[in-house]
């Protein structure tokens, strides 16, 4: 269709009396949960509420990784000094290349977080720090390493910080479906568990790729 | 002629078990939906009359907010294309399909293309097109059509799934709905790693920055986009808002009128293909913006149903759905909103569902549950003059020509008032008039007591 048509059409239709564009403050778009006094131990809170699994040191994790039986994944090169190691210390297979035509063999994948947000117990993933979109995708646990100076206190901020960022993506717990009777099951096409590994960003610097 | 509404007989002939479960499953939608709400906003309502001004705003400036959404997308390297009906939209997706030869495509969840039945046109030309939303999937491997905007499969119970499941060969019966997903998974991901294209919708689109924002629970937008290289977005021309910072309004509402929560699990934000580095993701991105009949409605006096973001909450709370389903509304769109939107996307075809406005007590609970405060009930009524107006009378509506001749003749009324109570005195539901038969079966005459009131008004003592 010719979209000068299209546009032509929709001058016609317009009313004679526009509504005026509403000026707002941010204030009412807050909830209850949307002015933290501390932006980290609030997104702990409330990715809590919706199933996450909030750490900040190997142990428990890799505690989750065994009880769980997931023991093979991925970890971006560039996390390898900070998870990746400890993890493979810990007899836990862990590969820093991810191979599509393996996709289904990962149990685990660890990428980075471009932020994330406190109201909600957001994480926020960009294409521009995910190493492979498919690797935070695809494995039953995903492990996203957000530093904590990058929560935002409130949806309206994280929307501030888009930045430009082609692809952006907010994910609020674990992939989802109450398709059968309402009954609600997690992991459908996603992942079943997802953990936030909350790390400073100066720690995950000097890779320490393995020797292979 | 039958003496009842098409939506009353479907009504009466659904299986109970079946009204069960739409019940059953609106009324926790719907007592979710005000915890979520409640909870979180002490004054839920002015944010829904905001988002409302917000879209009414944009929809009056549609030519001005569509242009610069359009800009956008070409300036990040992306092909828009316009479609002025279902027909144009289906053949352009079909091209840019067949340019790339692309045969295999998976889709995530959108109304509009169920509105211009994309999936059998592709099929029909040899493209295999699955749908990944496990609600939409059970749809597409019966044969059936989603009942709910939200819930596609409410109407169905987890022993109908698995029978599905063991028919598609998907393994043996077992109706727990953790197997059910578990298999629907293992299903999928192979077909989206094999595809070629992914199909999606949109939420919304900000005219600022071009992004589309994609909502799902399941991930399987997010999937539909990560291995393959080519992603199309089919998108209504009203989904467009003015700026980014209006999500904040639009995305608190919409996952919290839809399924209770504060946030829809993967909400996305895309302004083009992927980013040059990550090696997931298409290479190129199309968007068809969608006309098929909404500039006309837009220029009607039922523009402000452009305003939907489609979050099913008036499906929820209508007592007509609740007890007839979304299937007993013959259209993509059921309950309220689509009482409304149905007759007006017929264009032409208004006639064949200009009985829907009349499903309808005007109860007004869609009007209070709606997070863009349209006010359906208004709407109804003015499709049901508009019907009358173009001399449609739909079946069960009682001639009301002998009603007008008594109403308006006092002497008149008041003789048949009096003569009327004999009707107290006939064993009415033996009486073999069918008209009178069928209207009883639904409904108890009360005792008859005309006239009565003036007889009080007679010998009232005066004050
Ligand atoms: S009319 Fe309102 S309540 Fe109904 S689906 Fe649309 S936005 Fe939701």
């Amino acid at each position: 269709m010719n979209r000068e048509i299209l546009f032509q059409r929709l001058r016609q239709s317009l009313p004679a009396e526009p509504e005026p564009y509403p000026e707002y403050d941010d204030g009412l778009l807050l909830s209850r949960t949307g002015r933290p006094e501390n932006a980290e131990s609030a997104f702990r809170l409330q990715f809590a509420a919706i199933n996450g699994h909030a750490f900040d040191s190997p142990l428990p994790l890799i505690a989750l990784l065994r009880g769980t039986g997931n023991t093979r994944g991925y970890c971006d090169p560039d996390l390898f000094s900070l998870l990746g190691r400890p993890l493979a210390d810990a007899g836990l297979d862990v590969s820093t290349t991810f191979d599509r035509s393996r996709y289904d063999d990962y149990q685990f994948g660890i990428t980075r977080a471009t932020g994330a947000i406190a109201e909600t117990g957001t994480l926020v993933l960009s294409d521009e720090v995910t190493s492979d979109r498919l690797a935070a995708l695809a494995p039953w646990v995903h492990i996203a390493v957000v530093d904590p100076a990058t929560i935002a206190p409130s949806v309206p901020e994280a929307i501030r910080r888009f930045g430009d960022s082609v692809h952006l993506i907010w994910v609020t717990g674990p992939s989802r479906t109450a398709d059968v009777e309402g009954i609600l099951i997690e992991g459908v096409h996603g992942p079943g568990v997802q953990v936030a590994y909350l790390s400073s960003a100066s720690s995950w610097t000097a890779p320490n790729l393995p020797s292979s | 002629m039958s003496a009842r509404q098409p939506i009353d007989q479907f009504a009466a002939g659904l299986p109970g078990d079946r009204r069960s479960s739409v019940l059953g499953s609106c009324q926790a939608a719907t007592s979710k939906r005000v915890t979520a709400l409640a909870d979180d906003f002490p004054h839920a309502d002015e944010l829904r009359r905001l988002a409302a001004r917000i879209k009414q705003h944009t929809l009056d400036h549609l030519d001005r907010y569509l242009a610069a959404a359009t800009d956008r997308l070409e300036e990040q390297g992306v092909q828009v294309h316009f479609a002025d009906g279902a027909g144009e939209a289906r053949s352009t997706i079909h091209r840019i399909l067949a340019d790339r030869d692309a045969r295999r495509v998976v889709k995530a969840k959108s109304m509009v293309t169920e509105e211009i039945h994309l999936n059998e046109y592709l099929i029909e030309r040899g493209i295999e097109c699955l749908e990944t939303d496990l609600g939409e999937f059970i749809i597409q491997i019966d044969g059936d059509v989603p009942s709910h905007i939200i819930r596609p499969i409410t109407h169905k119970n987890r022993r109908e799934i698995a029978q599905s499941f063991e028919r598609e060969g998907l393994g043996a019966y077992n109706d727990d709905p953790e197997v059910i997903t578990r298999r629907a998974r293992v299903h999928l991901r192979d077909h989206y790693m094999r595809s070629q294209a992914g199909i999606t919708g949109a939420n919304f689109v900000s005219a600022e920055s071009g992004r589309i924002v994609l909502v799902t629970n399941e991930g399987n937008s997010r999937f539909s986009m990560a291995p393959n290289p080519l992603h199309i977005a089919v998108v209504g021309i009203e989904k467009i808002i003015p700026r980014d910072r209006d999500l904040g309004v639009f995305l608190n509402l919409l996952a919290r009128s839809a399924t209770g929560q504060r946030l829809t699990v993967y909400t996305e934000f895309l302004r083009g293909p992927k980013a040059p580095r990550q090696p997931s993701g298409p290479e190129e991105m199309h968007v068809v913006f969608l006309d098929n009949g909404r500039s006309r409605i837009l220029a009607s006096d039922c523009r402000e149903i452009l305003r939907c973001i489609r979050c099913g909450a008036c499906q929820n709370v209508c007592p007509v759905y609740r007890q007839a389903s979304g299937h007993a509304y013959r259209s993509t769109y059921g309950g309220p909103i689509g009482a409304v939107l149905s007759p007006l996307l017929a264009g032409d075809d208004f006639a064949s569902y200009a009985d829907l406005p009349k499903a309808s007590s005007l109860c007004g609970a869609c009007r209070e549950v709606c997070p863009v405060d349209i006010p359906i009930p208004d709407m109804l009524l003015k499709l049901r003059h508009q019907a009358h107006d173009a001399g449609l009378r739909s079946p069960g509506s009682p001639p009301m020509a002998p009603f007008a001749e008594l109403a308006t003749r006092p002497m008149v009324w008041r003789g048949a008032m009096s003569l009327s109570r004999a009707a107290n005195l006939l064993p009415t539901r033996m009486l073999p008039v069918p008209a009178l038969q069928s209207w009883l079966q639904l409904r108890t005459l009360p005792r008859w007591r005309g006239g009565e009131f003036r007889q009080w008004m007679a010998q009232r003592a005066p004050s």
